[in-house]
């Protein structure tokens, strides 16, 4: 274990470039693997294209920077990464990942953070459908997804933990948030909203909240990170009003099937 | 295989599953290979597993563009020339000729494949519109005929498919050496009905292709509907109704497309009840109207017919639809990174919301959707302003 822990110090700094041109993802991450265990720390990932499930394996401090466009299920089950990605990400990124960092600095697509259960996904652009659906917490696992732009319907869709902050900060003067049903089945965590959004189509499980002094300082702790990973302004973006969205109970359908 | 960006040596491909869809449009009507669409569906290779693919390409005979041109699989011999001698009794052939193909490792033997270049003998069925009088008669060699189908019959166009993974169908049709303005491809993964020739995609009749990603759970309700309508299902999967829908709504009915996609993709009747009249009035007539051409289930589909493409995906986007614009040429597609293979210098990506088509027409410039959202390259529309 002692030799372990010498030997990842002395590679904390050790970079290395991974050419994803015509490798299956398998491939690809078999050699991330081994990149890693050869003691690279900071790896890049060229001529990604398309290639699932990246990262799903790794276990270790590792930073991966990844040029063009990942496939579905970027960092599935991750535990403990941190990937750029200097792109858009598709669908089902950070899948029920558990601990570390994704950082998009494009935007992202449908079920981002899929049952996701700890780590942070910060995303500078807009995110698709059903974003945080099932993310959950437990003790000090809390995830956070923290949305640069705006999002589409469905976001945090049977959320059961966890926090979300959409800031809108692309919307035009006026403009609303095009998202609906946002908390559909939501029974546990919370999501804090920047910009109008049309009240008529919020999930039916979902109850409304000014932020409050602890409201506030969670946002500007995660909103302060979001401004960090892309050179923002923390302060600008931090200028609300924001607005909370809670679930109303723990267990929404606890009377459905019950006669 | 020139369009191959990676190899995978498990033969794990059967494992992962969702079909995957491809297309992409120059509005002038330049023509192009199809190698964007070849390697772009190379790169969603796990969406399908070998068992259907194929393309469907506009522009294709211009040399026959006056023609029906009528692609039909047979089983033996003695079915096609059953098929010829019936078109021969309604129609006149200008030319016909086995479909060119070359042998493939590892697919399966096929049907026999031929295609004719037919016109409609003059002064039969007069009182129908032409294009009915054809697709009766596609209906009657594909549910009466016992061995073979009629698989592509319009203008200027033609449909390639098979049971094979898309490169392989590439390969055995020699996609290489056709041109179009507008191609579709699919790479299916079969869920609910056999893998077999006539079930591949697309889906054609007359000049309309469909390729479709998902499941069509009112397929019951939809197909009775059709069948009253004189088209029937005889391909054993549920997209063959999106075709016959497409030219019933579209065609013969003169709906817009944008009116089409309200039928297939219709708003829920809470976010009617929103409308503003007389928006609201037009929804609920429509809904009203073809309430059983409404496809219930996931799907995302691209239909096309001549100089159009349209996109389209389930009011509540339970699959995947992206497109991009580069110039004159709209992009759609399963999966971004495949946009982004089949044209690095793609312009702008975005991805509509449920419901809401993605459309190029010939002759006009694709357009990015009406949002301010151009910070970011995924913008999504608003469906009402």
């Amino acid at each position: 274990m002692r030799e372990r822990v010498i030997a990842e110090e002395a590679a904390i700094h050790t970079e290395a470039v991974l050419d994803a041109q015509g490798l299956y993802y398998r491939d690809l991450n078999e050699r991330l693997y081994r990149l890693v265990e050869q003691g690279a720390r900071s790896i890049v990932l060229k001529n990604v294209s398309g290639q699932r499930y990246i990262g799903t394996n790794l276990q270790a401090p590792v930073r991966l920077t990844i040029e063009g466009v990942p496939g579905n299920d970027l960092g599935a089950f991750m535990d403990g990464p941190e990937i750029h990605v200097m792109n858009d990400a598709q669908d089902g990124c950070g899948n029920t990942m558990n601990s570390g960092t994704i950082v998009i600095h494009g935007s992202a697509g449908d079920i981002l953070g899929h049952s996701m259960r700890g780590g942070s996904i910060f995303v500078k652009g807009n995110v698709g459908y059903r974003v945080g659906i099932h993310m959950k917490e437990y003790g000090d696992r809390r995830p956070v997804i923290v949305i640069g732009g705006t999002t589409q319907h469905f976001l945090g869709e049977y959320m059961a933990g966890g926090v979300m902050i959409v800031l809108g900060h692309n919307l035009k003067p006026g403009e609303m948030h095009p998202s609906r049903y946002i908390g559909t089945g939501m029974h546990g965590g919370v999501i804090y909203l920047r910009g109008p959004f049309d009240e008529r189509f919020l999930g039916k499980e979902v109850g409304l909240a000014p932020v409050e002094e602890e409201d506030l300082l969670l946002i500007e702790r995660y909103v302060t990170r979001f401004a960090q990973w892309f050179a923002q302004d923390a302060a600008a973006l931090l200028q609300g009003p924001f607005v909370k969205l809670y679930p109303r109970t723990k267990r929404p359908y606890g009377r459905l099937y019950a006669y | 295989m020139a369009w191959a960006n990676c190899e995978n040596r498990y033969n794990d491909e059967r494992v992962s599953s969702a079909c995957g869809l491809f297309g992409f449009m120059d509005t002038t009507g330049q023509r192009h290979d199809g190698s964007r669409a070849i390697k772009a569906l190379y790169a969603m290779k796990e969406r399908g597993n070998g068992l259907g693919a194929g393309f469907a390409v506009y522009g294709l005979y211009p040399e026959w563009a006056d023609q029906y041109a009528f692609h039909v699989m047979c089983r033996d011999e003695a079915d096609r020339l059953e098929v010829e001698d019936y078109l021969r009794r309604y129609f006149r052939i200008a030319h016909a000729e086995p479909i060119p193909h070359t042998p493939v490792k590892g697919m399966v033997e096929g049907p026999i494949l031929w295609r004719y270049f037919v016109a409609l003998l003059e002064g039969i069925e007069e009182a129908q519109a032409e294009e009915d009088a054809v697709i009766q008669h596609v209906m009657r060699i594909n549910s009466q005929m016992d061995g073979a189908f009629v698989f592509s019959s319009g203008k200027n166009m033609g449909i390639f498919k098979g049971v094979g993974h898309p490169e392989q169908i590439a390969e055995f049709y020699r996609m290489d050496t056709y041109q179009g303005y507008l191609w579709t491809a699919h790479n299916r993964f079969p869920t609910n009905t056999p893998g077999w020739w006539g079930g591949a995609h697309p889906f054609g009749l007359l000049d309309w292709s469909v390729v479709h990603n998902g499941e069509i759970s009112s397929y019951g309700i939809n197909r009775r509907y059709l069948e009253m309508h004189g088209y029937l299902c005889t391909m054993r999967t549920d997209t063959e109704v999106v075709a016959y829908a497409a030219d019933l709504l579209m065609r013969r009915h003169g709906l817009a497309p944008e009116w089409a996609a309200a039928v297939f993709a219709s708003p829920l009747w809470n976010e009617i009840e929103a409308m503003p009249e007389p928006e609201q009035g037009f929804y609920r007539a429509i809904r009203q109207t073809y309430g059983s051409l409404l496809l219930n289930g996931p799907f995302t589909v691209i239909i096309a017919r001549t100089g159009q493409m349209i996109g389209l995906g389930d009011r509540i986007r339970l699959r995947p639809l992206v497109a991009g614009i580069k110039g004159s040429m709209l992009y759609i597609s399963s999966e971004l990174s495949a946009i982004h293979l089949a044209e690095p210098a793609i312009e702008f990506t975005w991805t509509p919301l449920g419901g809401v088509p993605v459309m190029a027409r010939l002759g006009s410039a694709p357009e990015p959707p009406p949002s301010g959202h151009r910070m970011s390259v995924l913008a999504p529309e608003v469906r009402y302003a």
